[in-house]
């Protein structure tokens, strides 16, 4: 038994989504654990980010639930809420695969519309603010210091007033991260955090993760393609190809499963010879991971649902390897 | 251009930046004052023989210019910027340094406005030609103002654009008249009457306001050119049910409605009226200052509320949905209630407008509500920069002031075909002006962006950072 069965934050269970004949996620099953990164990879196209927009409500799974558990015993099933009842009531928040920041507005006004929902409580719906009632004055105050503290640890306090879209790339990923931990979060879901930053900046992004996830308890989750931040920092990694998951484990396990290697090297029919199928597959062999010998030997199902994407041979394979991973 | 050279042989690069920003500087410094001289210097009024007209003095104006564009230019020289060739700093502080010229003037705007708008009567007894003509033409430009500055809540922070704005004008108006008209004398009796704008106008506004709603929730969904299809399809249905539904609004004759009052007490040649009361002479002014001074404070309203509006939750939200409202949804931020919000204060604003229109003209008829006038708020909103409520001042003036002008412009007769008058071509001189505005200056008078809070320092936003909505 994993720590994150014992206690999940999220459960994910059946997870199915089809947008007409496609199945783009097909009968998914995981859970991330409290206080944990959890990772969830795979090749492109693999249904990832499908998976984000369902637990964030930005789609509605055809199939499955998705519980979300506070630590105080509230549990949400965020397949029934809409998105922005998610961030407000689930405490559950996002950044997004391209960076969705307000380019308009300045970082510090980022932050504060992140703080949207408790100011607007505080300024008594707008009536009371607009006679500059102090409990709102308060409010902004408390406000404004928490925009501090996150600009602080994204170090970008020295461009609080810029406008966001000013800003070079990196720091705009970081920003977006600050913005969402402003939504005062209990699950935090990243969409390729590190896509595009140099290897510096990918280092300062995994201490800031690890800092989030042991500062302020929070649950992470997390789709990457940089395996040196996936195999750095996450606790736990949930292997996708296909819409169906092939793997899950800790990441050494999920380094020597022959599985995930077949995904992420591909297999050819006559299974002598290994092609390259994702750029990234450099980064998986720098991590340390080696071809089994035996990915030969390994019997085949039966192929008996095919799947319903243009199958070509080597699909087939993937297909067949997803399986296996499936039933273990 | 004196400065051009001079720059050039202390440094290259940085110079030439400093040069043509100062020249756009000067420029728009000779626009503004422009602006500001032809109604009050290049315009005389001129009382003859029972008959005013109108001497004008545009050599005057054009002297004047010239005169606040050269202390303008020894200012930026000897003054702001003292010694540039020592100063030889890198473009960026220097650029940095014009920004800072340009936003102290900024910030001298507004109250500088303000005090002007709340003097501007007191001229009329300087000057007593200033007649009413001119008092009602500032009042005509008031009501333009601050119907911008509610459609502004809708199109310039939260991004929805809206082609119908004339709709919620006309529910004001008709609300003012109908309730004055009929259903006050009916439920209260007719010594209501003198009261019926005071008590009106706050219905007045909730009711644009709930229409507001109304049109809101069918087009939640529909972004950019949909939602201004439905829009204008909206503002087009409530005039058409003003048109057709005789029983109700009279149909196209249009309803008579009373006058604003003196708090109660009537602007007539009669005792109990307002000249009565106070003992003074009658005089017409009268009735038109006060008009005057309840759209400034209309106006002033609608400027402050949505000026706080923005610094609140709501306003940061409105912008956010403006620049991204995926963003915002994700943020939790319920996209539903804020778009109906924006619809409806800026519908408020709209109904207020209205209910002041049909109590200045005491009469209210449909064909005061068609879709141009929606077009022409729009483009003073355009004009003066998208989310800018002073730039808004600026093109309202620019507007509906060349209206007035073309009317006075007989000596054009001379170079128009016979037979046709200049304030015909009113339209097609304000559309070259606008498609020239929007080539030299795509977002209008005022372009950058006031930040709502900051830690530091104040740093407007470029505009081309900020979005301008999709709807």
């Amino acid at each position: 038994m994993m720590q994150w069965t014992k206690d999940p934050e999220l459960q994910v269970q059946h997870l199915t989504m089809r947008f007409g004949g496609l199945t783009a996620i097909g009968d998914l099953s995981f859970d991330a654990g409290r206080k944990q990164i959890t990772a969830l990879i795979g090749p492109n196209g693999a249904g990832k980010t499908t998976v984000f927009n369902c637990i964030t409500g930005f789609y509605k799974p055809s199939e499955g639930m998705i519980k979300l558990r506070h630590p105080d015993g509230k549990e949400f099933l965020l397949e029934r809420m809409d998105d922005f009842i998610i961030t407000q009531k689930a405490k559950v928040a996002r950044t997004f695969q391209n960076i969705r920041l307000f380019s308009g507005m300045t970082l510090l006004e980022n932050l504060m519309v992140a703080q949207h929902n408790t100011l607007m409580r505080a300024s008594g719906f707008t009536i009371g603010g607009i006679f500059g009632s102090g409990h709102f004055k308060r409010a902004e105050n408390e406000a404004i210091e928490k925009c501090k503290y996150w600009l602080d640890k994204v170090n970008l306090t020295e461009r609080a007033d810029d406008a966001a879209g000013d800003l070079p790339y990196g720091a705009q990923r970081r920003l977006e991260i600050a913005r969402a931990m402003c939504t005062n979060p209990r699950l935090l879901c990243l969409d390729e955090p590190a896509a595009g930053l140099n290897p510096r900046e990918s280092d300062e992004l995994n201490k800031l993760l690890l800092s989030i996830r042991d500062d302020h308890n929070m649950a992470i989750l997390l789709i990457e393609h940089d395996m040196s931040v996936v195999m750095g920092i996450s606790d736990h990694i949930v292997v996708l190809d296909y819409g169906r998951k092939i793997a899950d484990g800790t990441p050494n396990e999920i380094k020597n499963d022959p599985a995930v290697i077949r995904a992420y090297l591909g297999v050819e029919e006559d299974e002598n010879e290994v092609a390259i199928g994702n750029v990234k597959v450099a980064d998986l062999v720098n991590e340390g991971l080696t071809v089994h010998a035996d990915v030969s030997t390994r019997t085949m199902p039966k192929i008996s649902a095919a799947p319903k994407k243009p199958v070509a041979k080597k699909a087939a394979a993937k297909k067949a390897a997803a399986k296996k991973g499936g039933r273990k | 251009m004196s400065v051009a050279p001079k720059n050039n042989s202390t440094s290259d690069d940085g110079k030439a930046l400093t040069s043509s920003a100062l020249a756009k500087d000067l420029i728009s410094t000779a626009v503004i004052t422009l602006l500001i001289l032809i109604p009050i210097v290049a315009m005389k009024t001129v009382i003859g023989q029972g008959v005013i007209s109108i001497v004008y003095r545009f050599g005057m104006a054009f002297a004047l210019t010239g005169i606040v564009v050269g202390v303008r230019l020894f200012l930026h020289l000897f003054v702001w910027h003292k010694a540039p060739s020592a100063a030889s700093k890198s473009t960026a502080a220097s650029a940095l340094k014009t920004v800072s010229v340009s936003e102290t003037i900024a910030k001298y705007i507004a109250p500088g406005l303000l005090i002007f708008a709340l003097c501007f009567p007191v001229f009329t007894f300087f000057h007593p030609i200033w007649d009413k003509r001119v008092m009602d033409l500032a009042v005509y430009i008031l009501i333009y103002i601050m119907l911008g500055w509610g459609l502004n809540v809708v199109v310039g922070l939260a991004g929805l654009l809206d082609l119908g704005y004339v709709a919620f004008y006309a529910v004001g108006a008709y609300a003012y008249a109908l309730l004055s008209t009929v259903y006050f004398p009916q439920w209260f009796g007719t010594g209501i009457l003198p009261w019926a704008f005071y008590i009106t106008l706050p219905v007045a506004g909730l009711l644009a306001a709930t229409w507001g709603v109304v049109l809101g929730f069918p087009v939640l969904r529909l972004r950019g050119d949909y939602l201004a299809i439905v829009t204008l399809a909206f503002g087009e249905m409530i005039r058409l049910v003003l048109v057709n539904w005789f029983s109700f609004t009279n149909g196209p004759q249009g309803i008579s409605v009373p006058k604003i009052t003196f708090f109660g007490l009537p602007f007539k040649d009669a005792p109990g009226s307002f000249s009565d009361f106070f003992g003074i002479q009658f005089n017409r002014i009268h009735f038109y200052i006060f008009l005057y001074y309840v759209i400034l404070t209309l106006a002033l309203i609608t400027y402050f509320v949505t000026k706080r509006l923005r610094r609140l939750p709501i306003g940061r939200a409105w912008e956010a949905l403006r620049e991204d409202e995926i963003a915002c949804r994700s943020l939790g931020i319920n996209t539903t209630t804020t778009k109906l919000t924006a619809f409806a204060i800026g519908a408020m604003f709209g109904g207020f407008a209205g209910s002041f229109f049909a109590a200045r003209q005491g009469f209210v008829s449909p064909e005061s509500f068609v879709y141009i006038e929606s077009a022409l708020i729009l483009a003073i909103v355009v004009l003066g920069g998208l989310g800018s409520q002073i730039g808004i001042v600026f093109s309202a003036i620019a507007i509906m002031g060349s209206f007035e002008l073309f009317r006075e412009m007989d000596f054009m007769k001379a170079v128009l075909p016979s037979g046709t008058e200049p304030i015909q071509f009113r339209m097609l001189a304000v559309g070259l002006a606008m498609v020239l505005m929007m080539r030299f200056r795509p977002r209008g008078f005022v372009t950058k962006r006031e930040p709502t809070v900051f830690l530091k320092e104040k740093k407007s936003v470029s505009g081309d950072l900020v979005a301008e909505g999709h709807g």
